[in-house]
């Protein structure tokens, strides 16, 4: 099989018969400080190219950075939720390279004296747990971003000219490295998503970054490489750049272990590369090869003392974490009353804070679980968008549950309620009142609704009289059919029993 | 009664302070003497004609209002065309940063705005401050004022000559391995280089980031310490500045000068220029930092000699950091976002236009620093070049250290030789290295060190270094001044006016 791109592929399953995956991970996160790395600038996201810089994040002759504190802060506290050692020392590094996003000719980075090192996460993939070793998690600053005008595909072949914006650069950022990751077989790539959906979780628990990968706030770097079943060496890797929602981590491993199957199989050899994801054919090309290594000439930064997090500092920090996601699952499974697999998914989903925030509104977890769980996964699943992105709050679901249990409405009415909301057209209340979705009250149309009903159907009136009362449920469903839906069927069966039963 | 342009700079703030001299008549004074002379002695790059009148004017008008004044107020002040000035051309000496206007002001200019002074302009240097004679700038040649077929010291040269010859009466600096103190020295200036982390390097553009430090020179010690604490000070904004308060240094100053030195413990450096180490010294130059030895002696100091042996090593280690780090502080210059670009014209791709514009844009003197650089930075060679280049640096610190167990201070001569003439040694980078041969140890470790004039060879200016302890920039104000003092008083006259008395550079 061969795809537009040219990659011979080997079915994913046959893969595994003749080879063994390794994966590893690089995961950028851009923190939340409202000032960036070095200097005093706004972050905020969507601006106006180039209206949040200053002579230092652009870079200018004679500007010095400062350390933010806060971003160094966090850095520590995802160290710690990762369990990693906390430097007592550590050093910037400069990482020199030219290119028209890095204002200064390099990248203030972190080199071999990163703030933390040697923690892991534990995910868990169909019940089972992968332990993922953490390598080192360090402190750097972003880049600016490149504009490519002109061209047809927003690359830099093909375009008339380039805009930087530098915006962006100087922004904090955090890297996550990973230890390579061997053991995975089949499951590689979702052990790679299911990582990057944990440490997702785990920062934006921590309150260090909105971890919004649409708006690359978090990026993954994904590595893949084979070897022959059994073999002692493992092979050469490719690193996948661009990589920006879970789905695609999945996707472009699964790719990459097809294609680097399919050229070992017919006797190449990979070739050590960096690759680019296709969002759209969930396909990998080559991009710049790591063959001739670029030398970035490492040197310690000169401008910047060394960081030395007081120890008694790191211990409260590491007293003051919140509760982690793993634990939080945990509790709220029992809380909630999820399955594992529930709860499994609505972590993939990224929607816990959405049962968590409509059950702190006031609703059941049993209500909370059903609707997310339910309808709004189904909706959700159906038009092709997340769980989270849809056009309803927790509020309003708790709202909506509120409006059931008071028998406002019932279950197939607020559907309907919840078609509107969706729609934007207000909140469950506004809604209902609006479509005139209320349920029916015992009001004259309903009683000759029901009358109606015993009268149109003397032989299910005589079975039921005779005892078989499971009959009265047709007696239900004609009267639910008179009146469209809108009566409440506990409602209706009282009323039926009241003139039939006596 | 000597030309306004030749008066110290604290008599002339006295005088603007008391309301005898308005700052527009000693600006004006200034630029008609820049406009006579600069073209034959090549101290400026830029020279703020209409708007420092125009400042002067403001300063007047506001002191006759009776408002509040800086300590500086109106005195005029020349910076080196390294530290960033809003909206003033500014070059660091070289052709790729042509035509820049800075759109902000480094902290020292900021500072020395916020004191009142009136920038004159920026004065020459060697580009990216590399080198020991002015002759690396891109731009013109400086000459100095005692004899403007010699050279006026480097990279500073453009201050040195600027002051030397009456076209400033002050001026700031910058020393990465000796480029304050050699230029003061061989114009007969005082030329001071704070402890590394005193004075703010936001807006210097840097050449060495781990040595590079702002300081003044002047034609007085106790104008030195004037505008040494006009500029000195921590600076949020640089994350490398201390934060300690300045010692009074003005004040150290002034007490020097009553030349009572009883008590004080004076190390002669053997390395630099003592005995087995006088290769490459000229004979005027070591008689006189004796002489000035036997004077402290005279006025009670106890003088030994101290053996600091890591100090033969200070060239070639600072030959590797100070290059490994400009590597990377000069990558910024590719035409991108400031200065000149070569090349834009839509046939040649980015990395053209970056290599051809570094390639026009710098001299062969920073291109040979910033090959070097690059190689001791890349990966196979860092230990071997970089890495051990710190170690020795170590070593001299701790040298240093021992050292001043037994003493408070360490002198030396600053440079070798006296001012060499121009064209001697451009095409012998060793040789030119040499210039910083004793200026070098007191850089890469970081510590404050000062360069008095202490007489003359061969009718040219020979400068004292003295060396102090980190944060011990006093110690180095307080013997200067005393030394000043009595070569002053034994001569009868200032060090400066023998050149005046000479007929100067006119």
């Amino acid at each position: 099989m061969t795809t537009h791109t040219g990659d011979r592929l080997v079915e994913f399953a046959e893969v595994l018969t003749r080879y063994e995956p390794v994966i590893g991970l690089e995961t950028h996160v851009e923190l939340g400080t409202a000032s960036k790395m070095f200097c005093g600038c706004a972050t905020t996201f969507g601006a106006e190219p180039n209206t949040q810089t200053c002579p230092v994040c652009l870079g200018l002759p004679g500007s010095l950075p400062v350390a933010n504190a806060a971003a160094v802060e966090h850095t520590i506290r995802i160290g710690l939720a990762l369990g990693c050692r906390i430097a007592s020392w550590s050093r910037f590094a400069r990482k020199n390279y030219f290119y028209p996003d890095i204002p200064k000719g390099f990248q203030t980075s972190q080199y071999d004296e990163p703030l933390c090192t040697a923690g892991h996460l534990d995910v868990e993939v169909d019940g089972e747990t992968y332990r993922v070793e953490i390598e080192r998690v360090h402190l750097e600053e972003d880049t600016g971003k490149n504009l490519h005008v002109g061209g047809a595909t927003g690359r830099i072949h093909g375009a008339d000219h380039s805009l930087v914006d530098f915006n962006r650069a100087g922004i904090p950022l955090v890297e996550i490295v990973t230890r390579p990751i061997p053991g995975a077989g089949a499951k590689a790539p979702e052990v790679a998503r299911a990582y990057v959906t944990e440490l997702r979780e785990i920062v934006q628990a921590l309150g260090a970054s909105d971890v919004r990968m649409e708006q690359g706030s978090l990026r993954c770097d994904v590595n893949t490489s084979l070897a022959p079943i059994g073999s002692l060496e493992w092979g050469t890797r490719t690193e996948t750049k661009n990589v920006n929602s879970l789905r695609s981590v999945e996707r472009s491993v699964r790719y990459e272990m097809r294609r680097q199957a399919a050229v070992l199989d017919a006797g190449g050899r990979v070739l050590q590369e960096t690759r680019h994801f296709h969002e759209d054919t969930g396909s990998t090309s080559p991009g710049r090869s790591k063959e001739e290594a670029t030398d970035y000439r490492y040197f310690p930064e000169p401008d910047l003392v060394p960081l030395a997090p007081d120890a008694a500092w790191v211990e409260k920090l590491a007293a003051d974490l919140p509760e982690l996601p793993a634990a939080r699952r945990a509790r709220l499974m029992e809380e909630w009353g999820l399955s594992a697999t529930e709860m499994q998914w609505l972590a993939n989903a990224g929607a816990l804070g959405l049962v968590s925030d409509t059950v702190a509104a006031g609703a059941t977890p049993g209500d909370a679980r059903k609707w997310w769980l339910g309808d709004l996964a189904r909706r959700a699943n159906e038009t092709g968008v997340e769980l989270t992105d849809l056009a309803v709050t927790p509020a309003q679901v708790a709202e909506l549950a509120a409006l059931v249990r008071d028998g406002k409405i019932n279950d197939k009415l607020a559907r309907q309620v919840l078609d509107g909301v969706l729609a934007g057209d207000g909140g469950p209340d506004e809604v209902m009142t609006a479509r005139g979705l209320v349920v029916m009250g015992e009001s004259d149309e309903l009683v000759a609704a029901v009358e109606a009903a015993i009268a149109g159907a003397p032989d299910v009136v005589e079975k039921v009289r005779g005892g078989k009362v499971q009959a009265l449920g047709a007696l239900v469903g004609s009267v639910m059919k008179a009146t469209r839906g809108k009566a409440d069927a506990a409602t209706v069966k009282r009323m039926l029993e009241e003139r039939v039963i006596g | 009664m000597a030309e306004l342009t030749e008066l110290d700079a604290v008599e002339l703030r006295d005088r603007l302070a008391s309301g005898e001299l308005s700052s527009v008549e000693l600006t004006r004074a200034y630029l008609d003497r820049i406009a006579a002379e600069d073209g034959a002695v090549g101290a400026y790059l830029h020279v703020e004609g209409r708007a420092a009148l125009q400042r002067a004017g403001e300063i007047d008008t506001a002191r006759l209002a009776g408002e509040e004044l800086g300590p500086l107020a109106g005195l005029p002040v020349a910076l080196k065309d390294v530290f960033v000035t809003e909206g003033v051309p500014t070059t660091s000496g070289s052709k790729i940063l042509e035509g820049w206007r800075p759109p902000y002001d480094a902290t020292v200019a900021g500072r020395l705005k916020d004191a009142g002074t009136v920038l004159l302009g920026k004065t020459n240097m060697d580009e990216f401050a590399m080198g020991s004679s002015t002759e690396n700038s891109a731009y013109r040649v400086t000459r100095n004022p005692w004899d403007l077929a010699r050279i006026p010291g480097g990279s500073s040269g453009g201050s040195s000559a600027a002051v030397a010859g009456g076209l400033a009466p002050w001026a700031l600096g910058t020393d990465t391995g000796g480029s304050i103190r050699q230029p003061a020295a061989v114009t007969g200036l005082v030329g001071h280089k704070p402890t590394y982390g005193s004075v703010s390097r936001y807006g210097l553009i840097a050449f060495s980031s781990s040595l590079d430090q702002a300081g003044p020179m002047a034609r007085t010690v106790l104008d030195a310490a004037v505008l040494h604490e006009a500029i000195g000070g921590h600076d949020p904004r640089d994350s490398t500045s201390i934060d300690a308060p300045l010692p009074p240094l003005a004040e150290c100053a002034r007490r020097g000068a009553t030349g009572d030195l009883k008590g004080l413990r004076v190390g002669v450096v053997r390395e630099l220029g003592g005995e087995g180490h006088t290769d490459g010294y000229e004979e005027g130059v070591l008689a006189r930092v004796a002489e000035a030895v036997q004077l402290m002696e005279g006025m009670g100091a106890e003088v030994r000699e101290v053996s600091c042996p890591s100090f033969d090593l200070a060239l070639p280690a600072y030959y590797l950091i100070a290059p490994s780090e400009a590597s990377s502080n000069l990558a910024r210059f590719e035409g991108m976002r400031f200065g000149i670009r070569v090349a834009d014209d839509g046939a040649h791709d980015l990395d053209e236009v970056m290599a051809l514009t570094r390639e026009q844009g710098f001299g062969p003197e920073v291109k040979r620093r910033i090959i070097l650089g690059t190689y001791a930075l890349s990966a196979g060679y860092y230990d071997a070049y970089y890495g051990q280049a710190q170690k020795v640096r170590t070593l001299i610190t701790r040298d240093f250290t021992s050292a001043f167990e037994d003493v408070d201070v360490l002198v030396s001569p600053v440079t070798p030789t006296v001012a060499f003439p121009l064209g001697t040694r451009v095409d012998d980078p060793l040789a030119m290295y040499a210039a910083d041969l004793c200026t070098l140890p007191a850089s890469l470790a970081g510590l404050p060190a000062i360069s008095v004039p202490c007489g003359l060879s061969e009718g040219l200016p020979v400068g004292l270094q003295i060396m102090a302890p980190a944060l011990a920039d006093d110690r180095c104000y307080s013997l200067a001044a005393a030394v000043e003092a009595a070569l002053d008083s034994a001569r009868g006259s200032r060090f400066l006016d023998q050149l005046t008395t000479a007929g100067g550079a006119a």
